[in-house]
């Protein structure tokens, strides 16, 4: 495949950033895009060019590094997929394709395409913890959970952080993020001890670093890789209000 | 947000019945004695202030969610597909909103103004308030705007209702299909509903007919 790329470059925080334009050529469809941009970032390399700067760790769609704003889209065109594992054979031979950082203000660009998601450590250590004693692991039989409700944990607890849901939303709105992290310890007994603490902070500290204002668009379960239901975000509304009437 | 936007939805719904009663064929009677009773009912009266009050919070959060949410992304993107994740409706509710807004500001001065103001309408020996609404929608700008603006009510609340309902936390898997589906179903209801008036009334003038006293 041939493409040309038109990619966001700006060499620090406080630089004014712009568009550059790159062909590639010889790109085989079954490379993810990160790969594509290795093949570009070695020939820039090789001519002496400045790399460009990206975020990525894992390549198997776990991590949630990979930020890519890709035509338009959070992760590119694929639902449920992060940039690592978005392949080549996507896009056509000849297309012209747009990269660009996430954009919003709680997500500041360092450099290029990589930008500072430490707003969401910040929400997490403002509640997205639980109070465990120390010593042996208790006996898994003597915490009944209900099936149902262990399920719904689980798939709110598979949000890798990955910001997708704030760079889709109109309003840059990390609710879908925050929602996750609650409901995760909301329908388990161990998050019992922190939960009304746990849902004003959060969205304190989500309030406090700039993020916008929910208005249920459903953006970010669209382009959410891990498909994280906005059922979660009517469940921190409710763990929201019930914990306001209770302080 | 969601409360103010619930209690207008709830004031639709009673605007749309006494509306209706246009149609009775009775030359408006039944439309002129709603009206007069209601001004005479001290819980109406209460009522209309917490209308006027839910409307002003209503607009006035409208403007603060919409700017806090502009300001979150101060360089936006250079090519965004939001349209392939969520829907028209969703994306312009402020924009629908001001539609709407606009149109109850023009909607009071032509009906609320001289009835319960200036005292121009509906008194002893006065045009009928029903009779005012006629000449009103015979008025082709003043029946286009209405129906325009009908329109936007319309694509507001379809996103609004079943948004209002998770806002407030009242949503799960197992109700979020039904909600939109009552949302959509909402939406078509007020837009026939209060779209029929401006269509008919403009549509009898037309065709020289006195749509207050028809008869089969
Ligand atoms: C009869 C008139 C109206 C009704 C019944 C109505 C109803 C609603 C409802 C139920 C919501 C959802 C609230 C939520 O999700 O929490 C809403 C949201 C909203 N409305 Fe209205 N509204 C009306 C007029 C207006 C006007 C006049 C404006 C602006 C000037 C406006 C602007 C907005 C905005 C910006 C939102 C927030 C967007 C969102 O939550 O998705 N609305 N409205
Ligand atoms: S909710 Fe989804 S899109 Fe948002 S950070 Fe978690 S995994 Fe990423
Ligand atoms: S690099 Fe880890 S999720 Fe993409």
């Amino acid at each position: 495949m041939n493409l040309t790329l038109k990619v966001w470059r700006q060499a620090s925080a406080n630089i004014k950033g712009g568009f550059v334009t790159y062909p590639v050529a010889n790109i085989s469809e079954e490379m993810s895009f990160l790969e594509m941009f290795d093949v570009l970032n070695e020939r820039l390399i090789t001519e002496g060019n400045e790399p460009i700067a990206f975020d990525h760790d894992c390549r198997e769609g776990i991590c949630g590094m990979c930020s890519m704003h890709i035509n338009g889209r959070a992760h590119g065109p694929q639902s449920g997929t992060t940039t690592c594992q978005l392949h080549m054979r996507h896009f056509k031979d000849g297309e012209t394709i747009t990269v660009e950082p996430w954009r919003a203000k709680a997500f500041p660009v360092i450099k290029d395409l990589v930008v500072n998601r430490s707003a969401f450590d910040k929400i997490q250590a403002a509640g997205g913890f639980i109070s465990v004693n120390t010593g042996n692991a208790k006996d898994a039989n003597s915490l009944p959970i209900p099936k149902d409700d262990a399920d719904a944990s689980f798939f709110a607890a598979a949000c890798i952080g990955c910001g997708a849901c704030v760079a889709a939303c109109k309003n840059s709105s990390a609710m879908l993020f925050v929602s996750a992290k609650v409901s995760q310890f909301a329908l388990l007994p161990q998050g019992q001890v922190e939960r009304v603490d746990r849902a004003l902070n959060m969205v304190k500290e989500m309030d406090a670093l700039g993020f916008g204002n929910c208005t249920n668009t459903g953006s970010c379960e669209a382009e959410c890789p891990k498909e994280i239901s906005i059922e979660n975000i009517a469940r921190l509304n409710r763990e929201y209000l019930l914990a306001t009437l209770k302080k | 947000m969601a409360l103010s936007g619930l209690f207008l939805i709830l004031f639709l719904l009673e605007h749309l019945y006494t509306n209706v009663t246009l149609f009775f064929g009775d030359g408006g009677v039944e439309f002129d004695e709603t009206s007069h009773s209601m001004v005479r009912m001290i819980i109406i009266r209460i009522i209309e202030i917490v209308l006027f009050l839910a409307i002003l919070i209503h607009v006035a959060q409208a403007v603060l969610l919409t700017r806090e949410n502009n300001e979150a992304r101060p360089i936006k993107y250079t090519l965004n597909d939001g349209g392939k994740t969520s829907s028209w409706n969703s994306r312009n509710m402020g924009f629908t909103g001001s539609v709407i807004f606009f149109f109850i500001v023009v909607h009071l001065y032509n009906f609320f103004l001289p009835y319960r103001i200036t005292g121009t309408v509906g008194g002893v020996g006065q045009e009928t308030i029903s009779v005012n609404v006629v000449h009103a929608l015979e008025n082709p700008v003043y029946a286009l705007l209405y129906l325009i603006s009908v329109i936007f009510l319309a694509f507001h609340l379809r996103h609004a209702l079943a948004s209002a309902f998770h806002t407030l936390g009242l949503s799960n898997k197992k109700y979020m299909p039904i909600l939109d589906k009552v949302s959509l179903g909402f939406s078509i209801l007020i837009g026939v509903g209060f779209g029929s008036f401006p269509i008919l009334f403009y549509g009898a003038k037309l065709l020289h007919k006195d749509l207050l006293n028809w008869a089969l």
